[in-house]
């Protein structure tokens, strides 16, 4: 096992990191731009290194500051929760070189899957199901509408190298086309740093449901069942719970098998996350695979009661899966996520600012992975995610309840907040009946 | 002639400038583009007229329902 380990993230998930190193009683060492230097959770850490000013380029993105402070701390492993450098190949490639474990899987799997159409090419040759696409889009704007016509109207526009929904724009005609696409690529540019874009068939009304996969260095992967992740705002999620409402379980455990199967037939050798859509006529079609720590991993958490940070840093450490994960998981209950945002409840746009007030619920039934406290500021450097909540319950109605219980407890000033927008859609009737799908919080908000 | 102010409605900075001081601005125009959290969110004109003054500079800091650019209508 790792006997130092460095967690190059913030927030939430620095504080989550952190606590499962202090678990495993490694010595856990955390890093902090100027925004973040005294927020709470860098008193989890043994140690703390400041790396820079609060534009992300200039610290949690500094790639040559990082690696200075990692051989100076002496970490002989490092966590990128997700987000930031998490899924830059490159990055891990250089940690890896310096002779600090990268807890993730092997960075030529970060640079296959984080290139969209290269992991849809991968998936389609393994079996799994990739719905109508387009290769990487050329110049000749004549190729690109053939393109669109091909794949039929309306299609949706996305980068290549992207993730978090960024850069991605729908387009219902052709005469939206040329605009989306140029849009897209200037987004994906600046995003990225790599203006290839490519087209998907839009799917009306699907359904996010994405399959929670661990893997380890001797050739065995296993699945963590799926989650839901289809409320949405911006191609980002909002809420997240596990299982899927409404699906067989033998049809949606049976996917899970194949899609564990495929990944270990390919060597895949940590966690990881496939996501799927599911069209209203039950189809599923690969959408991408996540090669790190998802936001929503302790909706899982809570139902399988495996900790997957510590799973996945042991695997990382070079245990075996069959010591890492009792030998039947077993499904208990339903754990639902409410993403906290700083940002208004109708139009989603941020909302930085000071946190005068901030109290969350005191219930323990209720899990809160949060980064920030009272009088702490929200900047506008960095993702506007204030606090997870996450509830688990015998069943999904009783989850929904305490989910409401515990949002109605919150106290927040000084920013807005997306809580009554998280309320509104809890206790829509669609959401209730478990009729979720991506296009779910634009119908209940408008 | 009557002026309007254009506010930012995100704290943020400036990402880009799409117009100049005197460009004639249709309704629905999109000014300039903020930047805040990730997002871009671009700052509209509401009305037709002429760009008649640029307050802030690509990179600024700005905060939520600061003018940033005044429009002659």
């Amino acid at each position: 096992m790792f006997d130092r380990v460095i967690v190059a993230n913030r927030g939430a998930v620095a504080a989550r990191v952190l606590r499962a190193l202090n678990a495993m009683r490694i010595h856990s060492i955390a890093v902090y731009s100027e925004a973040d230097a005294g927020a709470p959770y860098l008193g989890l850490a043994s140690e703390t290194h400041a790396i820079g000013a609060a534009p992300p380029r200039e610290s949690y993105l500094n790639q040559d500051t990082l690696l200075e402070i990692f051989r100076r701390s002496r970490a002989d492993a490092m966590h990128p929760g997700y987000g930031f450098l998490s899924e830059n190949a490159g990055f891990a490639t250089r940690v890896e070189s310096a002779g600090t474990r990268f807890i993730g899987p092997a960075p030529r799997w970060i640079e296959t899957m984080g290139h969209k159409t290269r992991a849809r090419a991968l998936a389609h040759e393994h079996g799994l199901p990739v719905g109508s696409g387009s290769d990487i889009l050329p110049a000749d704007k004549d190729i690109v509408a053939a393109a669109a016509r091909r794949i039929g109207f309306p299609v949706l526009v996305k980068p290549a190298a992207g993730g978090g929904g960024i850069g991605m724009l729908p387009a219902y005609d052709e005469g939206q086309l040329a605009e989306a696409v140029e849009r897209a690529r200037s987004m994906a540019e600046r995003g990225f740093a790599n203006a290839e874009v490519y087209l998907e068939k839009l799917l009306q009304r699907p359904r996010h449901i994405e399959f929670q996969v661990l893997g380890d260095r001797f050739g065995s992967v296993r699945h963590l069942f799926e989650r839901d992740c289809s409320v949405q705002r911006r191609h980002q999620k909002v809420i997240e719970e596990a299982p899927a409402p409404l699906l067989e379980r033998k049809l949606i455990e049976g996917l899970a098998d194949s899609v564990a199967a495929i990944l270990q037939k390919m060597g895949y050798d940590n966690i990881g996350t496939v996501e799927m859509l599911m069209g209203a006529d039950g189809s599923f079609s690969f959408l991408e695979m996540n090669t790190r720590l998802q936001v929503e991993h302790g909706v899982t958490e809570e139902v399988t009661g495996v900790d997957l940070v510590q799973a996945q840093i042991r695997s990382a450490a070079g245990e075996r899966l069959t010591a890492i994960l009792p030998e039947y998981i077993e499904l208990k209950g339903h754990a639902i996520q409410a993403r906290v945002y700083a940002e208004d409840p109708k139009r989603f746009f941020p909302s930085p600012g000071n946190l005068k007030v901030y109290r969350s619920p005191v219930d323990p039934s209720v899990r809160i992975e949060t980064g920030y406290a009272e009088g702490r500021n929200v900047t506008p450097h960095y993702d506007p995610l204030l606090a997870k909540v996450i509830v688990h319950a015998p069943t999904r109605e009783a989850a929904i309840a305490r989910l409401c219980d515990a949002l109605e407890a919150f106290a927040i000033e000084g920013v807005k907040h997306n809580i009554p927008a998280l309320l509104k859609i809890l206790r829509s009737a669609p959401f209730r009946e478990g009729q979720v799908h991506t296009d779910i919080v634009a119908e209940v908000m408008s | 002639m009557a002026t309007v102010e254009l506010k930012s409605e995100v704290t943020g900075a400036v990402w880009k400038i799409k117009m100049q001081a005197g460009d004639a601005v249709a309704e629905g125009d999109i000014v300039m583009i903020m930047e805040s959290m990730k997002m871009e969110i671009p700052v509209i004109a509401e009305e037709d007229g002429t760009l008649k003054q640029l307050i802030v500079k690509e990179g600024e800091p700005v905060t939520e329902g600061q003018a940033v650019a005044i429009l002659e209508i």
